[in-house]
């Protein structure tokens, strides 16, 4: 073997175990301008069934905004397995769009990297003032005491979805308002390959949005109040447990979901597999995999039986997307006019309408499309009962750590190993060790 | 080492070559053809050494300095700015008592056993195929290609097809092994949970032996059909032609291509990433997604790059080692055979 074998060998090893972690890299430089005042590029999160849905629905209302004032717009639809990845590429690299989409949940992870133009009073002043907006959509774009690194443009909450038929052949009248309810209609529903709820056990954002709303209904939540991870208190493992035990003692949802990530979930509803879903915004999805209106109902997601209590009754996250301008952006101007175009009563009606979300604007919230069945509870619940993520800096890692945990304990319970209260805990205080130290 | 032996030969080709050559002919023109002779590879190489030191010496030497310094998603806008944390990402990467170690320990061994397992069956495979395809039968070109279609499918398309395979309600693989074959009590689950293992070694397998049944099937090639017909005459089998004349002669072709897989396999991100997302089962939880989570989901980059490191010092370790190993044993050998 000769040396420069060794060496090129040593090479390429060199190479490909580092490559993965240095791609990327170098110092952006400064902050916006206004040196290209004519053009924007836009990064759209994928919204509709498909990127080719979203370009279709977003291409006019970007050639409204360049008639009205002479700014072309670039637009890219990400999808959301590369969009977060993306955004930390162009933070890096400071090579990045003028306006983004992001999850409203990301808003203080990303806010923390400086990334972003902070909106303090000035600059909402030119988009009409943060008064517009819903305030837990405002709650949900940046950290508490800080000015928001973002501004919300389509809000969600979650609801039950449930299943007309496959209630009325199990001889059930009404759709349940509880956990106790829901776990006593889906032990009635759940035989002969029929199955009462669905969970996305495999998908990490869904199970921190579930166990969130369940940590906060017994009243804990996942931070304390100097944002310090708090995963282990009784009410975080309550909630866990709560949730997991769904599968594993009521055993109402179908042990299958615990590889579900890809919202499987939903087309088993649809197929009338499953009778329950607690999803955001689901109705269009139903309606386009074969389902009319009147085969479900929508009503609010369940709360734990009796009187809650003091902020107890929270029964969804504060989910939606939020709309930023990267700070690095070379039309500072446009990109703030863009948001106010996008942010207007009038598109704010019609972008939310199409894609089945809430408007964040109060003002355009009054458009009777919003008092739709599918759409009324979802409205009512972001105004009253969600509540938004922890907007804490370190929200990915806990996505990640906490979303894992659940993912493995929905593992056990799918192979029948017993999920108790110890092994719940034990979970959680590894998620919480593995966050960053502060 | 072989380099001692070969290099007078070397040598001996290129002084040969300076006495034909025009630019040697004559007095006056030996010093410039000596110039271009020397310049002009290096010349040609120009380029390519500017883009490997663009492409990968520079995200290397960037790599090692961030794992040095404190860099989180406080510090991405500006990393050259993230503070100075000495062997900090380094000493939790390796400190077994506390999560982050224990976690990286355990990613690293289900690697190693992974790599083993996966190169072992590739190889196996691989030598078993080739062997076989050495008879001369109809049909064998259509058969060869077959072979070689794993290799030749885009990685994202084959391993999602998998992934669909292995689902419990709806896949292929526990239609087969349950409804048709009865061979478990009940649809087990393949993509989370312990199975994950062994639904990573299939796709690793299935995907990797290609290369290997095509590296062997070239090495076969250049043993002389009189070997085995000698061989023959003097009685041996076919058991004993392999172990005595086609293992021993792709000795050189398989140092190589256990190396290859090794590294590719040990390093392997596409396979467990198209299946498990960016949280894989513990039981499958390979190092390369790991490190990409501690990195890109975690946004502990100095973390992250701190145990790229410690793989990358593994992986050289273990390649110097065989290196030497594999080359002593060839030059015993070469001995032995005078």
């Amino acid at each position: 073997m000769s040396r420069i074998r060794v060496a090129a060998v040593c090479a390429a090893t060199l190479s490909l175990a580092l490559t993965a972690t240095a791609c990327g890299g170098g110092s952006p430089t400064g902050g916006g301008s206004n040196d290209s005042p004519k053009t924007l590029t836009y990064w759209a999160s994928n919204q509709g069934a498909s990127i080719a849905v979203d370009k279709k629905v977003l291409q006019p209302e970007l050639d409204k905004f360049e008639k009205k004032t002479g700014i072309k717009v670039k637009l890219e639809v990400v999808p959301w397995s590369d969009l977060l990845n993306r955004i930390l590429t162009a933070t890096t690299s400071g090579q990045g769009p003028d306006v983004l989409n992001i999850g409203n949940t990301w808003s203080a992870s990303l806010q923390a990297s400086g990334a972003l133009l902070p909106w303090d009073a000035k600059n909402f002043d030119k988009i009409g003032g943060k008064d517009r907006f819903v305030e837990s959509a405002i709650g949900s774009a940046g950290a508490t005491g800080k000015d928001p690194a973002a501004v919300p443009l389509y809000s969600m909450s979650y609801a039950l979805y449930y299943n007309k038929k496959m209630f009325k052949d199990a001889g059930i009248a009404e759709p349940p308002k509880t956990w106790d309810e829901v776990v006593a209609a889906g032990k009635k529903i759940s035989k002969g390959g029929k199955w009462g709820l669905a969970a996305e056990g495999s998908n990490l954002s869904n199970n921190i949005h579930q166990v969130f709303v369940l940590a906060k209904q017994h009243g804990a939540d996942w931070f304390t109040a100097d944002g310090k991870p708090d995963f282990t208190s009784d009410g975080a493992v309550a909630a866990v447990k709560q949730y997991v035990d769904l599968m594993a003692k009521d055993k109402i949802i179908a042990p299958g979901n615990a590889e579900y990530a890809q919202n499987q979930s939903l087309s088993d509803f649809s197929k009338n597999k499953t009778a329950m879903v607690l999803w955001q915004a689901a109705a269009s999805t139903f309606k386009s995999q074969g389902m009319s209106e009147d085969d479900f109902g929508v009503v609010p997601a369940p709360v734990q039986s009796g009187a809650p209590g003091q902020g107890r009754n929270v029964n969804s996250m504060v989910a939606g997307i939020n709309i930023a301008v990267f700070k690095n952006t070379k039309n500072l101007d446009g990109a703030t006019k863009f948001v106010k175009f996008m942010t207007s009563d009038e598109e704010s009606k019609l972008l939310n309408k199409t894609y089945g979300s809430i408007p964040p604007v109060k003002a355009a919230q009054d458009d009777p499309a919003f008092d739709a069945q599918a759409t009324s509870v979802l409205k009512k619940t972001l105004g009253t009962s969600a509540a938004p993520l922890p907007q804490v800096a370190d929200e990915s890692q806990f996505e990640t750590a906490v979303g894992t945990a659940v993912k493995e304990l929905f593992a056990d319970a799918a192979a029948g190993k017993p999920v108790t209260t110890e092994s719940v805990k034990a979970a959680l205080t590894k998620a919480q060790q593995s966050m960053p130290n502060k | 080492m072989t380099t001692t032996a070969t290099s007078p030969a070397e040598a001996g080709e290129g002084r040969a070559v300076g006495k034909n050559s025009p630019g040697a002919a004559g007095g006056q023109g030996r010093r410039p053809g000596r110039i271009r002779r020397i310049g002009l590879p290096y010349l040609l190489l120009l380029p390519a050494l500017v883009l490997e030191l663009l492409v990968h010496l520079v995200p290397m030497v960037m790599g090692i300095v961030m794992s040095f310094r404190e860099l989180t998603q406080f510090y991405i806008r500006e990393w050259s700015t993230a503070p100075w944390a000495g062997f900090d990402n380094f000493k939790i990467a390796v400190d077994f008592d506390a999560p982050v170690g224990q976690a990286m320990l355990h990613s690293f061994l289900v690697t190693c056993l992974f790599t083993v397992a996966s190169v072992g069956l590739c190889w196996v495979i691989g030598t078993a195929a080739a062997v076989f395809m050495q008879e001369t039968f109809a049909g064998r070109g259509i058969l060869r290609a077959i072979f070689l279609i794993p290799y030749a499918l885009p990685v994202y398309a084959a391993v999602i097809t998998w992934v669909f395979m292995f689902q419990h309600d709806n896949g292929l693989v526990n239609h087969v092994l349950h409804d048709q074959l009865g061979v478990t009590d009940k649809p087990s689950f393949w993509l989370i949970g312990d199975n994950s293992f062994y639904a990573l070694l299939t796709v690793s397998v299935w995907k990797g032996w290609p290369f290997a049944f095509l590296i062997v099937m070239a090495g076969l090639q250049n043993i002389p059909k009189e070997m085995y017909e000698a061989a023959a005459l003097d009685g041996a089998g076919l058991w004993q032609q392999l172990r005595r004349i086609t293992l021993p002669s792709l000795r050189p072709v398989n140092q190589v291509l256990v190396l290859v897989l090794f590294l590719w396999t040990f390093n392997d991100f596409n396979t467990p990433y198209v299946m498990f997302g960016k949280a894989a089962p513990k039981a499958a939880d390979l190092v390369s997604v790991h490190i990409y989570q501690s990195s890109f989901v975690t946004w502990n980059f100095g973390t992250g790059s701190a145990m790229s490191v410690l793989l990358l010092l593994f992986l050289l370790v273990v390649t110097g080692v065989y290196l030497v190993i594999t080359s002593r044993g060839s030059r015993g050998r070469k001995t032995a055979d005078v």
